[in-house]
């Protein structure tokens, strides 16, 4: 090690050259959200932490930051739920199994992981937001006996959106997890909860001392969200979010995501709500 | 001696070394200068200036007003490959910077400022290779002003009117030479390989040196605003009547970015060739004043008017700057007010929000 100076590796790496992934396995979840597993090259591990995100690279068309959301725990792939939003996206979603995809990363802050240790979680997940959460949602279920009591919130416009359902399925079963699911609005086929997601959060049990929050959703979705978390008193260094940012080169120099004097990309994408609180433009 | 840059490949200001340089012999040295580097300066381009490559060493305008861009365009070019590639496979190669011995002749100080907070910029973890393969090559030297170049100009209020680093070699004017100052290795190479077109210096030269620049410290100052208050003028001035006049003016066309020697916000793209074989990914100059710079895939704009836009800008000149490199990233060249198609004034913008 002692000759990998900082020169040195600048020689042998470039910040911007993308690694090869495979997409061994693709699954359309709902109308615009695909789920894809991707294996690196030679089956090496990506050895990401919950939170972060990878810039999936398609060489002639672009890249695209997108949340990690699978746990670390399952070794030798990981997974991507990607909806179809913009240009990389689109030609994403036209990939099938076996495709090669050029992979950047991991980026970012995730979650703070040994911070959480022993800690009570509640989950708050709006929509797509259930994504980056997934990777620590399932990281916790690996290793329940780290963490103290466990709550799950999810909320999605309507039921045909909802993502994860099988998984959802097993979630809603644990005994040792507490999960619950709404609906801004109802199908004839529905028979859970229709309400906004803020409904349901007045009703959990929440030990303010060791109870940490979680939440990642839509951008109009927190404000309304961290009202109803000061109602219960949770710290604010206690209250992390998953924000959504132009997250453009993943290495804390084009500028896009910034947010005040922090880069989403480097200093985020988690944020705790004590560093975020009177930044302009933050939330 | 206040040299913020971290780079140890300049002295701080610890052995200050002087030599003379007859105003006759410039072009000799210039010429000796291009047989073994590529030499660009500032030249007279449609009544103002640009940065260009000397060919001649009659070209370069010492006496110069700030050009268009900045030295900046030889540190992050506005449009630089990163990667090449195959159309549709997954390996793509690095494209190596070209490596290129450069000399920047004739530079003022306010744009050698620029450099040194890019060099900021780019030294935060992970370092930007790119720009430091370049940055090793150049040598840097400089001219100093000894008048204002406009009213537009800050560099007072910013304290960048005098040589304080970042360059190799300094030329003051002193009638019939130049004093020039020594300000690292490189530099002193410089003068002991062309030690036949300088003199030694003396105290005399060096006395008016120091009385010179007690008078800069009268020019006058358009920015009127305390160097000490500017970050708490625009923090607390957010709310400030005065943005609505600047959102009311701005055509968002990104000219006061790109102008600007301490930006260096870039956006990534790919090309690929008509055959459809080979491609290149590059960087090229984005400004945050554009509206889809901070737009998000689904449509979210964290940055949607231009009001939050334009107080972006100033944000990362006098407040975002200070708190994470503790430093201004205004280098008062004055360039965004010179090249604002809506006459929006940063000295001007400024000097209102600290009125009623």
């Amino acid at each position: 090690m002692a000759n990998d100076t900082v020169m040195e590796k600048e020689k042998k790496a470039s910040l911007y050259e993308p690694v090869a992934g495979k997409i061994v396995s693709v699954r359309q979840m709902t109308e615009t959200e695909k789920w894809f597993k991707i294996e690196l090259e030679g089956k090496k591990e990506l050895h990401h932490c919950p939170g972060q995100f990878v810039e999936v690279s398609l060489l002639g068309i672009g890249e695209a930051p997108i949340s990690i959301s699978s746990s670390p725990t399952q070794r030798g792939y990981f997974e991507l739920c990607v909806r179809k939003a913009g240009k990389i996206t689109t030609v994403l979603h036209g990939m099938n199994e076996g495709a090669e995809i050029g992979i950047r990363g991991p980026f970012g802050h995730g979650f703070p992981v040994d911070e959480l240790k022993g800690k009570d979680l509640l989950f708050i997940a709006g929509g797509l937001g259930i994504a980056p959460l997934r990777s620590l949602i399932n990281f916790v279920i690996d290793k329940r006996k780290d963490f103290g009591k466990v709550t799950i919130l999810l909320g999605c416009k309507e039921p045909s959106q909802l993502l994860y359902k099988d998984e959802i399925e097993k979630w809603s079963k644990l005994t040792d997890v507490a999960f619950r699911c709404t609906v801004d609005r109802g199908a004839p086929d529905w028979k859970g909860n229709v309400g906004l997601i803020t409904e349901l959060i007045p009703g959990v049990d929440i030990d303010v001392k060791q109870t940490y929050s979680i939440v990642c959703g839509p951008p109009i979705m927190y404000k309304f969200v961290l009202v109803k978390l000061m109602e219960k008193n949770i710290p604010e260094n206690q209250i992390l979010l998953s924000l959504e940012r132009r997250m453009k080169c993943g290495v804390g120099k084009c500028g896009h995501c910034q947010i005040n004097k922090h880069y989403c990309c480097q200093d985020g994408p988690v944020f705790s709500y004590d560093k975020l609180k009177g930044l302009e433009g933050a939330l | 001696m206040n040299i913020k840059s971290r780079d140890s490949k300049y002295l701080k200001g610890a052995c200050m070394k002087y030599n003379l340089l007859e105003k006759t012999k410039v072009s000799e040295l210039v010429n000796a200068l291009k047989k073994k580097y590529r030499v660009v300066g500032p030249k007279e381009k449609e009544n103002l200036f640009v940065y260009g490559d000397i060919e001649d060493a009659g070209e370069i305008r010492l006496e110069h007003k700030p050009p268009i861009l900045s030295l900046k365009k030889y540190y992050l070019p506005q449009e630089e490959q990163l990667l090449a590639f195959k159309f549709k496979e997954v390996k793509a190669v690095p494209v190596e910077v070209k490596k290129e011995n450069l000399v920047i002749f004739g530079a003022h100080t306010c744009d050698i400022t620029g450099i040194i907070c890019l060099d900021h910029a780019s030294s935060i973890e992970p370092r930007d290779s790119n720009f430091h393969k370049r940055k090793k090559n150049v040598l840097i030297i400089g001219i100093e002003c000894l008048r204002p170049c406009d009213e537009h100009a800050t560099c007072v209020t910013m304290d960048t009117h005098n040589p304080k680093g970042g360059f190799d070699l300094m030329l003051t004017d002193a009638g019939n030479n130049y004093i020039v100052q020594v300000n690292s290795t490189e530099g002193e190479n410089l003068i002991n390989e062309y030690k036949f077109l300088f003199k030694e210096s003396d105290a005399k030269s060096e006395d008016g040196l120091i009385k010179m620049r007690q008078e800069k410290e009268k020019w006058p100052r358009s920015l009127k605003v305390k160097t000490d208050d500017l970050k708490k003028t625009v923090d607390s001035g957010l709310k400030h009547k005065e943005w609505e006049s600047v959102k009311a003016r701005c055509v968002s066309c990104g000219n006061c970015t790109n102008v600007c020697p301490t930006c260096y916000c870039f956006d990534i793209k790919d090309d690929v060739d008509l055959n459809l074989n080979n491609g290149t990914r590059s960087r090229v100059w984005d400004s945050c004043q554009l509206k889809e710079f901070a737009e998000v895939a689904g449509g979210e704009n964290f940055r949607k008017d231009r009001k939050s836009r334009q107080q972006h800008r100033l944000l990362r000149k006098f407040s975002f700057s200070v708190e994470k490199y503790n430093r201004f990233f205004c280098t008062g060249c004055g360039r965004c007010t010179r090249a604002c198609m809506a006459k929006i004034s940063l000295y001007e913008t400024m000097n209102n929000l600290v009125k009623e």
